[in-house]
């Protein structure tokens, strides 16, 4: 019969000097040797559906894509002849791909840093005791529900340069009006609030997710130390919900380098206005694809160096949210040669210990350098004590 | 060892075995089929199988239902249905999508804007040739000639969008003008007019009034530039000309601007953004260059506006913008059935009952000349004779610009130096004719 490993294993716990006396090593059969891999095999098979999905419709696309981008490809003609890095040199000569760069970058920090310190704020005032909570936790996930488009032409009404509800607004206090389609800067602004009016609540939800598996003792504690709320806000939640924020702003990253819909959506022409103001990189890569130029084969270089850069943002991304201080276990913040100290003390008294029969008194706690961040209940941090 | 919680071993084993089969059958049914529907049914014409046509359409064609069912009166084994995409862009981008991806899923009638032409008639083997000696003579020749490629004919044509100017009568009655059609087409200058005259008049429009002449400087612009027959290529090699050295387009440029900024004539609005929509509202401007078409959406934005009329009248004789074909993928499954199809839908007596259900002004001769075309009043537009008027310009229409595959990309930079001179208001028209050159180099032309 196939069975775990604590049944196959125990011949060898008991060691040689439990051997019975009488016969030769116990033979490990097929069934036993199935069961074995069975137990390693099979959590690879168990998630290898989604591997074997994501194979099909992620990294075939991706490799294909890079296929594409070094041959010359019409979109009605096909496949050309192989140009080999020609396409990448094309694209990265392109004033305009480095201005969508630009575009792209600067709506990307408009949108996301706002975007994810909103969030933050949000959920922690969703975090407390509400009257009707849920009621509001539902609300904030509103605009994230109303279909992009139509949140384009609401958005497009209010920020016509002309006639448009925020100038009129603008005109009234006898403020100048905007140039939202004409200006760049504002442009990128107009663009930034349609992007964060849609995620902003979505991510507020996630932090607040969060933040409600922070537990609620760390939060006493603070209050009998004499934290106020915004002291506990930065000191306690933040560093609780690390993760959660790194999650949040590598997701904002991605998708923030890839914005498309609302800038396709924010003129009539959809190509980034008459100077590019406002065309994003992916914006430009659907218009040498699919716009007057059907260049394929271009528009995977530019699909490829995007995916480059995204990878680049996300890691930086990824290592400047690192730096949150947390609570958990990081890296040794005991030296090395203290801890061999401590443990070498520890040994030698349960040795002495056991000889006498007497229970080791815990010995010193650790040095004076203990990792920043609220104070876990103290059971948990001496070395040397017996569990 | 043996647990006495857990099944026996033999039936472990045999529960083990057929949840292998099972997951092992469902992979492969997966894998099977799929591929069995491709064979049957290529052309099957005038046979009793049943088959169903799909006809892919967008805005409004006019095609009602009550007009698809009466082909089943000479056609009782086909069922057509109908599909409509909101904006011509989804229309255009689903179809050279499915195009670059060999034909899946594309309908069986696939109609087409004249402007997506240029890039589809480079790869006219994408299309089945629907030329047919019965149906000599029922469009205008310009008409054929723009859907004709590489010695097929790629479209049957269905509207055309032949111009005449939208006035408001009422604001040049506040300006002093004369604001009855006739006269109106008399003051800007009758079967002789030209641009000069149409932009002189509106110096003295907006001297007496607070709208703009024009909607923007792009779409006049438009109508002059449809009027060049080889703006910005050369009609024989398909070639682009030189930007820097084409002086045609830059003099038209120059008078644009002038007009539009200089004696401030425009309104500054990109047509189809909001500002424009809200410009129909605040009175924004008096006059629109009007292809047939464009009735609709006017009368859409001018809730609660009486005063739109239409004059007889366009600036440098006839123009005509827009026109749809009816084009029949060669990759679709009943081709000879579609071409069929298409020719009924094009024919003059569906497409006069589309006119009179959208509006859209028929390409077909007879059509044109039909009793209720030439007596078809507009209501909104103060009952004007829309079906005369627009068939008296249409005839005004001398033929269609060459339009190659280079023709869009040059006028998107044109267009684009326009815009930032006279929408955005942030350069003055020489350097943004500068701009303009600097994109026409980075096309690489």
């Amino acid at each position: 019969m196939a069975v775990l490993s604590p049944t196959t294993s125990t011949p060898e716990r008991t060691g040689p000097s439990h051997r019975p006396s009488s016969g030769p090593p116990k033979r490990v059969g097929f069934s036993q040797r199935l069961g074995r891999w069975d137990v390693k095999v099979s959590p690879y098979l168990y998630i290898s559906p989604f591997f074997v999905l994501f194979a099909l419709t992620g990294l075939f696309p991706l490799l294909y894509t890079a296929y594409v981008s070094v041959h010359e490809w019409n979109l009605l003609g096909g496949q050309g002849e192989f140009i080999g890095l020609e396409n990448y040199l094309a694209v990265l000569d392109q004033p305009v791909f480095w201005r969508s760069l630009v575009n792209t970058l600067s709506i990307f920090l408009l949108s996301s840093v706002p975007q994810v310190v909103l969030a933050l704020g949000i959920a922690a005032l969703l975090d407390q005791n509400l009257r009707a909570a849920t009621f509001w936790r539902m609300g904030v996930l509103v605009p994230y529900i109303v279909a992009p488009v139509a949140v384009s032409m609401i958005f497009g009404r209010m920020f016509a340069d002309q006639y448009g509800f925020i100038n009129a607004m603008l005109g009234l206090v006898g403020l100048d009006p905007v140039g939202w389609h004409s200006d760049r800067f504002a442009s990128h602004v107009a663009i930034a609030t349609i992007v964060n009016y849609r995620w902003t609540g979505y991510n507020a939800l996630i932090f607040l997710a969060a933040m409600q598996a922070v537990p609620r003792e760390l939060y006493e504690a603070a209050v009998i130390d004499g934290a106020g709320r915004v002291r506990q806000f930065f000191s306690v939640t933040v560093p609780q919900i690390r993760a959660t924020i790194i999650f949040v702003v590598i997701t904002s990253t991605i998708g923030g380098l890839q914005i498309f819909d609302e800038v396709r959506m924010y003129d009539a022409a959809g190509l980034g206005g008459p100077s590019k103001n406002w065309m994003t990189t992916v914006l430009y890569l659907y218009d040498v694809a699919w716009g007057n130029q059907k260049n394929f084969g271009r528009a995977a270089a530019v699909a490829w160096i995007l995916f480059v850069l995204i990878l680049a943002i996300g890691m930086v991304n990824f290592f400047v949210t690192r730096r949150i201080s947390t609570s958990g276990p990081s890296g040794p913040k005991v030296s090395r040669r203290r801890t061999k100290e401590l443990l070498a003390n520890a040994r030698a008294a349960a040795a002495a210990g056991s000889a006498t029969g007497s229970r080791v008194p815990p010995s010193a706690r650790p040095g004076p350098d203990r990792p920043a961040g609220p104070t876990p209940p103290p059971s948990r941090r001496t070395p040397g004590e017996n569990r | 060892m043996r647990s006495s919680t857990r099944p026996a071993s033999r039936t472990r084993r045999l529960v083990a075995t057929t949840a292998g089969v099972a997951s092992i059958a469902l992979a492969l049914t997966a894998c099977g089929s799929g591929s069995e529907n491709e064979e049957g049914g290529k052309d099957k014409a005038g046979s009793d199988e049943k088959i169903t046509l799909t006809v892919a359409t967008f805005n409004n064609f006019g095609y009602t239902d009550e007009l698809l069912a009466k082909y089943k009166d000479t056609h009782p084994n086909v069922t057509i249905e109908h599909v409509t995409a909101a904006r011509s862009e989804d229309a255009r981008t689903n179809l050279t999508t499915k195009l670059a991806a060999g034909g899946e899923g594309l309908a069986d009638i696939e109609a087409i804007e004249v402007d997506w032409l240029p890039e589809l008639k480079e790869y006219p083997d994408l299309f089945e040739d629907l030329a047919d000696p019965a149906l000599e003579g029922r469009w205008l020749d310009w008409k054929v000639e723009q859907a004709t490629a590489g010695g097929k004919l790629i479209g049957y044509g269905t509207d055309i969008g032949p111009e005449a100017i939208c006035y408001r009568a009422d604001l040049f009655e506040a300006a002093g003008l004369p604001s009855d059609r006739e006269k109106v087409a008399e003051l800007l200058g009758g079967e002789n007019a030209t641009w000069e005259d149409y932009f002189n008049v509106g110096k003295e429009f907006v001297a007496e009034s607070d709208s703009a002449w024009f909607d923007g400087a792009v779409p006049t612009y438009q109508g002059m530039i449809n009027q060049v027959t080889d703006a910005y290529e050369d009609p024989s090699s398909g070639d682009a000309k030189d930007l820097t050295s084409n002086t045609v387009v830059k003099d038209i440029y120059d008078q644009v601007v002038a007009a539009s900024v200089d004696d401030e004539l425009s309104a500054g609005l990109e047509q189809w953004s909001d500002d424009w929509t809200a410009g129909f509202q605040k009175d924004a401007f008096a006059t629109m260059l009007c292809p047939a078409w464009m009735t609709g959406p006017i009368e859409e934005r001018s809730g609660g506006i009486d005063g739109w009329d239409v004059a007889d009248v366009f600036p440098g004789g006839g123009g005509n913008w827009g026109g749809a074909f009816l084009t029949v993928p060669a990759s679709g499954d009943n081709t000879e059935a579609a071409k069929e199809l298409a020719a009924w839908l094009t024919d003059p007596e569906q497409q006069i009952a589309a006119f009179e259900s959208a509006g859209t002004f028929p390409s077909q001769v007879d059509a044109q000349a039909s009793e209720q075309v030439q007596s078809f009043t507009n209501g909104f537009f103060n009952d004007a004779p829309v079906g005369q008027i627009f068939s008296t310009r249409a005839q005004a229409i001398e033929g269609a610009p060459f339009k190659g595959k280079h023709y869009f990309s040059v006028h998107q930079t044109v267009q684009d130096a326009l815009l930032r001179v006279d929408v955005a208001k942030q350069q003055d028209g020489e350097t943004a004719w500068g701009g303009a050159l600097k994109d026409f180099a980075a096309l690489g032309l």
